[in-house]
């Protein structure tokens, strides 16, 4: 019996030390879980979901053409949408500078910013990411070229340039089409919209140069590879920059910039003109 | 007697268990560290490999054309003019030129280029594209944004476009690879204008940005 007893006991005890094994075996494997790291982990591409407009794209036109495949339902003709993008975001931080201070977050903050004056203005705006996430050059491309009536502006800030300042960039020449077809090939879709582009750009330019003192008269033409996917009139704008001393200095310009993206957005209106057919300049 | 060597048994592989579960993480650590340490001795053999482009005194010195940063604007470029000992080969010629440029002007300000950059292999295929392949740091290294990226981009071409004609078009490579941007704006997915005159197609005006004209 007393043997019997030590038995159960015994039974007990290895039946507890089992228990306690898996136990501390779930807990390893879930610590080995999270230790693991995924260097190559791609950042979620897909945009979310609610900044895609509320209006519904229908279809129209040939698809596989950039820009030109979809329409928004209410506005057939004329400017009405404005996509922002604020540039970066998830493990692509941007410029980074004293303090701490991230591209990828301050853009954020300017792009709320000239969201609400655009909304007042009367502007539908599609923002291309609203959290910390980093959708690629491609989807954030996708978003403008799913609307008609739209113009896409990126807001960056740079590592570089005089303190207070803001330059506006369109695309750099692209090679001429080659397709025969009349498609517009994707990686060329910005190519139709350069001259329209390029006004936007001069507007914006010219109202950020009356509030920030420093900054060109004229957009200038850089390689950016965002706008090069674009199938709208396309620009960036770019804020001097990330080397301020204090944060507070760039938050300053967010409405001054806002108002002058907003103003030369709404003086554009009256000269946007879609291209007539694909792969034709407008 | 039997549930005490069953008891042993089970604490032991636990015992195991819980170290491995301690350790692997910790091993992979390591192997990552082995093999960036790796990666790391790699590239700095490249670099001893890659001889500094011999400059040969005999070759006429001539008045050269680099571009660095301005002195007003640091968006915009300005010439500086420098006498140099040019090779006639226009691969070697690019090399040497290049490597100035890399090398930075007196004034560290104007800076165009990471310090620490490193021209790896150049080539001038037989349609006038040239080929330069930088080490990784051009891209790391490098300050983000549109302005510093094209400012760094059209330094390089503007130079060669001074003194070497034969170049027409210019592809950047980072550590022998295409890669989409310089770091994270400029497009280096295409080819820059070099001398865009004789580029086929024309015409193309050089882009405000490349302007190396000063502002009024």
């Amino acid at each position: 019996m007393l043997l019997d007893v030590g038995n159960i006991v015994r039974l007990v005890r290895t039946l507890s030390i089992c228990s306690l094994a898996v136990v501390l075996l779930f807990g390893a494997a879930l610590v080995f879980s999270f230790q693991t790291p995924a260097p190559t982990q791609q950042p979620p591409s897909a945009p979310p979901p609610q900044t895609i407009p509320s209006t519904p794209p229908t279809q129209s036109g040939a698809s596989g053409v950039a820009g030109t495949s979809f329409s928004a339902q209410p506005q057939q003709n004329g400017l009405n949408i404005v996509v922002l993008d604020p540039a970066h975001g998830g493990t692509d931080l941007g410029a980074r500078g004293t303090g701490g201070m991230r591209e990828s977050e301050i853009v954020l903050d300017f792009a709320s910013e000239v969201r609400r004056t655009l909304e007042q203005q009367g502007f539908q705006v599609v923002l291309t990411r609203q959290g910390n996430d980093n959708p690629s050059f491609d989807d954030r491309s996708a978003i403008a070229n799913a609307q008609r009536g739209a113009v896409f502006v990126t807001l960056h800030i740079s590592s570089t340039g005089l303190p207070g300042t803001a330059r506006v960039y369109i695309n750099s020449d692209l090679p001429p089409l080659t397709d025969s077809n009349g498609m517009i090939p994707w990686d060329r879709a910005q190519a139709p919209f350069l001259s329209l582009s390029r006004q936007l750009g001069d507007l914006v330019q010219g109202f950020l140069a009356q509030r920030f003192k420093g900054s060109p008269d004229a957009a200038q033409s850089a390689s950016v590879r965002q706008l090069r996917t674009t199938a709208a009139p396309a620009i960036a704008v770019e804020i001097s920059s990330v080397v301020v001393n204090d944060r507070a200095d760039l938050d300053r310009m967010a409405p001054g910039v806002a108002e002058a993206i907003a103003r030369g957005v709404a003086a554009f209106k009256p000269l946007y003109v879609l291209p007539s057919a694909p792969g034709v300049q407008p | 007697m039997m549930g005490r060597w069953k008891f042993w048994v089970i604490t032991s592989l636990v015992t195991t268990l819980i170290a491995a579960a301690i350790y692997i993480p910790i091993l992979r650590k390591r192997m990552q560290r082995a093999a960036r340490q790796q990666q790391q001795s790699e590239e700095q053999a490249r670099r001893e490999l890659i001889q500094p482009v011999p400059v040969n005194p005999g070759d006429p010195r001539v008045k050269t054309k680099l571009f660095w940063a301005s002195d007003s604007d640091e968006t915009a470029l300005a010439p500086v003019t420098v006498d140099l000992p040019l090779s006639k080969d226009p691969v070697l010629r690019s090399k040497q030129v290049l490597n100035t440029l890399l090398a930075g002007p007196v004034d560290p300000e104007l800076r165009t280029l990471p310090p620490d950059a490193v021209l790896l292999a150049f080539y001038i295929l037989p349609d006038g594209t040239a080929v330069a392949d930088f080490s990784e740091a051009m891209a790391t290294s490098i300050p983000s944004g549109i302005a510093s990226e094209q400012l760094a981009v059209d330094s390089m071409a503007r130079t060669l476009e001074a003194n070497v004609p034969q170049i027409q078009r210019l592809k950047i490579l980072i550590h022998g690879q295409e890669v989409e941007t310089l770091a994270g704006h400029v497009d280096l997915t295409g080819t820059f204008l070099v001398n865009s005159n004789l580029a086929q197609p024309p015409p193309s005006p050089p882009s405000p940005a490349a302007t190396p004209a000063p502002k009024p």
